[in-house]
């Protein structure tokens, strides 16, 4: 067909991607013919019936009732053909496999976090085995998110207070976007992460890595993948201040004073980020850092010391 | 009184700031609707041109973030609230229902004249808001983001929630207007479809707008005194707002969509000189689609975290309303067929319209598929049909409704040559901005985003290029209307030949009053069959039509057999 990875839709990374765009695919050619049949009519009905004569008042035409009910019916059985094969492929869509591996999604302005059983964390990267069911459930913790993979076509709105779930299974290795598709402020489009599909051998081996205790510093640094998308490690400037060479110097806050970017300091900035505003910056910085746990929020301040 | 003197006209007979400001002339209340959403039009457009610049390149192109997503949301809330519902009913409808019923003005003049006020102070304080804090998140304010910013959403809701009122109190003058106040002989049977269209549009307009009152109202309250209804911190739903917002919101695109299709009909009866095809169906349907429009709400949040099942339901009568719309596209066409073709400038646009509303109209059905929904909702593909429908459907009727009528409200015709490469420019740059939009949305690229993964860089950059096209489309229209009314030239009585009673019965411009006498009615608004006497010298009808069809003039309402119009 040549259809996959198309200049319409991207490669499918799941079997049930595929049934979703053979399904698109028909939807596509039946509407393109259609339309192409109206726009001829009408192209030819331009021409042949142009106005030749200025005094010229045509005779009304006799409506076939007949030709009325063809189109009617006629796209009637197009519409529910549709209707019912979407709703088929919906259904599988929404139900997961019982034997699915379950993971935790927690979305945030503007950042995922996945927790794993197994213990392990992780902030950018949702690592998933190949070839296996993986269900995801959903949970947001301040105001609503949504979960896109395009190339797996799964969507589903994140809400806080609420599980809500999408399953998936990768059929091959590689890395797939992740994107949030309901606007959540400022660096929306910065809430970006990606599927990482590898096999299960490797999917066993980094699980156990990551779920051994770290130290605290590169505990840290996997954390801090929340907070690059307004925060730099460089010096250079984004939404917020870089983080770079800023431990223990004196920063100049937005109502004049200053302060000195001590562990405390920096402790406060992430749990309560309205108490102190870095001057420049607007004040936009989300609440919702302070449900980190201890260990993550010691990790973070031992990590941000370590940046020059 | 005025009318009786001769070169006086609804424009001229009073002058003054007060002639306009108190006036109960529908006319000059259609006049000055124009000019506020035309305002409205040019600051939406303006804003849309810096977003489709801001995203020719990935990352900062001429502004940051907030910038962008507070630009986009105004565009959005700017056209929608202040353009697209009140352009066709509150300018034609307001100019042109009237005498098309053979009234000499609306039902209610003064409540007509308050709708016009309540609609400039609901839009100044959507503008306050520009000056109270942050607006972002699109034109859907979803809690609880939209109650978690500034107090921008205060002014936004407020001046949503006064403008609501305005299409409340115009609709309810348009539906009693319809019903009580057509001149003799104009049966339900031989309404223009215009008139069809808008008293459809007014059923939604009084029954839905409510819903949307109650909702900012709702959001109002939350925001203003932390009383939980939709956000889940204070123990809302924030999916109730999602539906009480679609409630409303998608009998509002029926609001914006019906009137464009009865612009469209009489321009298809027009310039084909012929009976618009399936005339019955075509009238009903409307009020079908009015109805159903209602049921329909839940097809925006198949993915939003309301049950499968209601999914499913929403999907199936998504399809129900989808077909009368599409088998009026095929009644458009079929009006050409065996008629008399003449493609002047406001015919451009419907068969414009007949083009980009059907593209609209297959990615809606596209879309309406749940399976396929998953993958493309909230992306470009949603911005693309939607901007298809409305822009390609509403704006382009606009268009051709304003090329139409124009004569008629000024007197003086603008220039037909800058106006079809107007129309080309229009066609092209409308066409070239929103296409590659449905490929990056098939491609994943989701809306509302500030910044894009390099891939889709490419379209991106059509579609900017696509808008400055449209743009100078645009300003080219404005330029030649305005020049039309410096130095255009008289427009005769009834340039294109059309049967209706603001062209048969009324002078250009029409009468303070419209009509000298109570006109009557003897034939259905398409039934140029009827009318031949009207275009025996050919080119175009340069004579009231008083008598009807030839007789006398009469005054009483002539019993003359019904027409069977299907």
């Amino acid at each position: 067909m040549g259809d996959n990875g198309s200049v319409w839709l991207p490669d499918p990374g799941t079997a049930l991607a595929g049934e979703v765009d053979t399904l698109f695919w028909f939807v596509f050619w039946t509407s393109t013919i259609m339309f192409a049949m109206v726009i001829a009519a009408k192209l030819y009905f331009m021409a042949k019936y142009k106005r030749n004569s200025e005094s010229d008042v045509p005779e009304p035409v006799e409506e076939s009732k007949a030709l009325e009910a063809v189109w009617i019916v006629v796209p009637t059985i197009l519409v529910l053909i549709v209707f019912t094969w979407g709703f088929d492929v919906f259904v599988k869509l929404n139900n997961a496999p019982p034997d699915a591996y379950e993971i935790n999604v927690r979305a945030m302005q503007w950042s995922w976090e996945f927790s794993y059983e197994e213990g392990a964390t992780a902030y950018t990267e949702l690592y998933v085995p190949v070839g296996r069911p993986v269900k995801l459930n959903m949970t947001s913790s301040d105001v609503l998110h949504s979960f896109y993979v395009p190339a797996f076509r799964v969507k589903h709105d994140i809400i806080p207070n609420r599980y809500t779930a999408v399953w998936f299974q990768a059929e091959e290795a590689g890395e797939y976007m992740i994107h949030c598709t309901e606007y959540c402020g400022t660096q929306h489009s910065g809430m970006n992460a990606k599927v990482v599909a590898v096999s299960e051998e490797d999917f066993a081996a980094w699980i156990t890595e990551q779920s051994q205790d770290l130290p605290p510093a590169i505990l840290g640094e996997q954390v801090f993948a929340q907070c690059q998308a307004c925060h730099s490690i460089d010096g250079s400037s984004g939404i917020g201040p870089t983080m770079a060479g800023l431990y223990n110097t004196e920063r100049a806050l937005e109502d004049g004073s200053t302060v000195i970017a001590d562990d405390d300091y920096l402790l406060e900035s992430i749990l309560n980020p309205m108490a102190k505003i870095a001057q420049g910056y607007p004040p936009v910085m989300p609440a919702g850092f302070s449900a980190l746990s201890q260990k993550q929020l010691d990790g973070l301040i031992a990590y941000i010391k370590t940046l020059e | 009184m005025s009318h009786s003197a001769p070169g006086l006209n609804y424009l001229n007979h009073a002058k003054g700031f007060k002639s306009w400001a108190l006036t109960l002339d529908h006319k000059r209340i259609g006049i000055m609707y124009m000019v506020a959403v035309s305002l409205a039009f040019l600051a939406g457009g303006i804003l849309a041109i810096l977003v489709r610049l801001e995203l020719l390149g990935p990352g900062e192109t001429i502004m940051g973030p907030d910038a962008y997503n507070q630009s986009f949301t105004l565009h959005a809330v700017l056209m929608i609230f202040a353009f697209i519902i009140p352009a066709i009913p509150a300018v034609m409808g307001n100019f042109v229902l009237p005498i098309q019923l053979g009234a000499k003005d609306v039902a209610f003049p003064r409540l007509n004249l308050a709708s016009l006020y309540i609609y400039l102070i609901g839009a100044v304080i959507v503008m306050l808001a520009l000056v109270n804090g942050r607006i972002d998140g699109g034109w859907t304010f979803y809690a609880p983001y939209s109650t978690s910013i500034g107090n921008g959403i205060l002014f936004v809701t407020a001046g949503v929630f006064v403008m609501g009122f305005s299409s409340i109190l115009t609709g309810l003058n348009f539906i009693v207007t319809v019903h009580k106040m057509r001149a003799p002989g104009l049966t339900w049977n031989r309404l223009p479809l215009f008139i069809w269209s808008i008293y459809a549009t007014s059923i939604v307009q009084v029954l839905a707008t409510p819903v949307i009152g109650i909702t900012v109202l709702l959001l109002f309250l939350e925001k203003a005194f932390s009383i939980g209804i939709f956000d889940p911190a204070l123990g809302g739903d924030p999916v109730l707002f999602q539906h009480f917002f679609w409630f409303y919101s998608h009998p509002a695109v029926y609001i914006m969509i019906l009137p464009a299709f009865g612009v469209i009909s009489d321009l298809m009866g027009t310039f084909s000189r012929h009976q618009v095809s399936g005339y019955k169906f075509v009238a009903l349907s409307s009020v079908a689609i009015a109805f159903l429009g209602f049921l329909v709400w839940g097809h925006h949040m198949f993915v939003s975290g309301q049950s499968a099942v209601s999914s499913i339901v929403f999907s199936l009568i998504t399809y129900l309303i989808g077909i009368p719309t599409g088998v009026k596209v095929i009644n458009w066409v079929q009006t050409m067929y065996k008629g008399s073709v003449q493609l002047k400038s406001p015919m451009l646009y419907a068969i414009m319209f007949l083009f980009t509303f059907s593209i609209g109209g297959f990615t809606g059905i596209m879309l309406g598929v749940l399976a396929i929904d998953v993958h493309l909702h909230d992306t470009y593909f949603v911005v693309a049909h939607f901007h298809y429908v409305m822009m390609g459907g509403n704006v382009i009727a606009a268009l051709g409704g304003l090329h139409y009528w124009w004569p008629k409200m000024f007197g003086k015709m603008y220039n037909e040559f800058l106006a079809k490469i107007a129309a080309l420019l229009v066609f092209i740059g409308f066409n070239v901005t929103f296409f590659p939009q449905f490929i990056l949305g098939t491609q994943g690229m989701p809306r509302r985003y500030y910044d894009y993964l390099p891939q889709y860089e490419s379209l991106h950059e059509l579609s900017t290029y696509g808008s400055w096209i449209l743009a100078a489309g645009l300003f080219l229209i404005m330029f030649y209307l305005i020049a039309s009314l410096i130095n255009g030239k008289k427009a005769g009585l009834n340039p294109w030949g059309a049967l209706t009673l603001e062209w048969t019965h009324t002078t250009t411009p029409p009468d303070h009053h419209n009509f000298h006498d109570t006109p009557v009615v003897t034939r259905g608004a398409y039934d140029f069959h009827l009318a031949r006497h009207l275009f025996e010298n050919g080119g175009e009808v340069s004579e009231l039509d008083l008598g009807g069809d030839g007789a006398a003039p009469s005054h009483e309402a002539t019993p003359v057999p019904q027409e069977p119009v299907a």
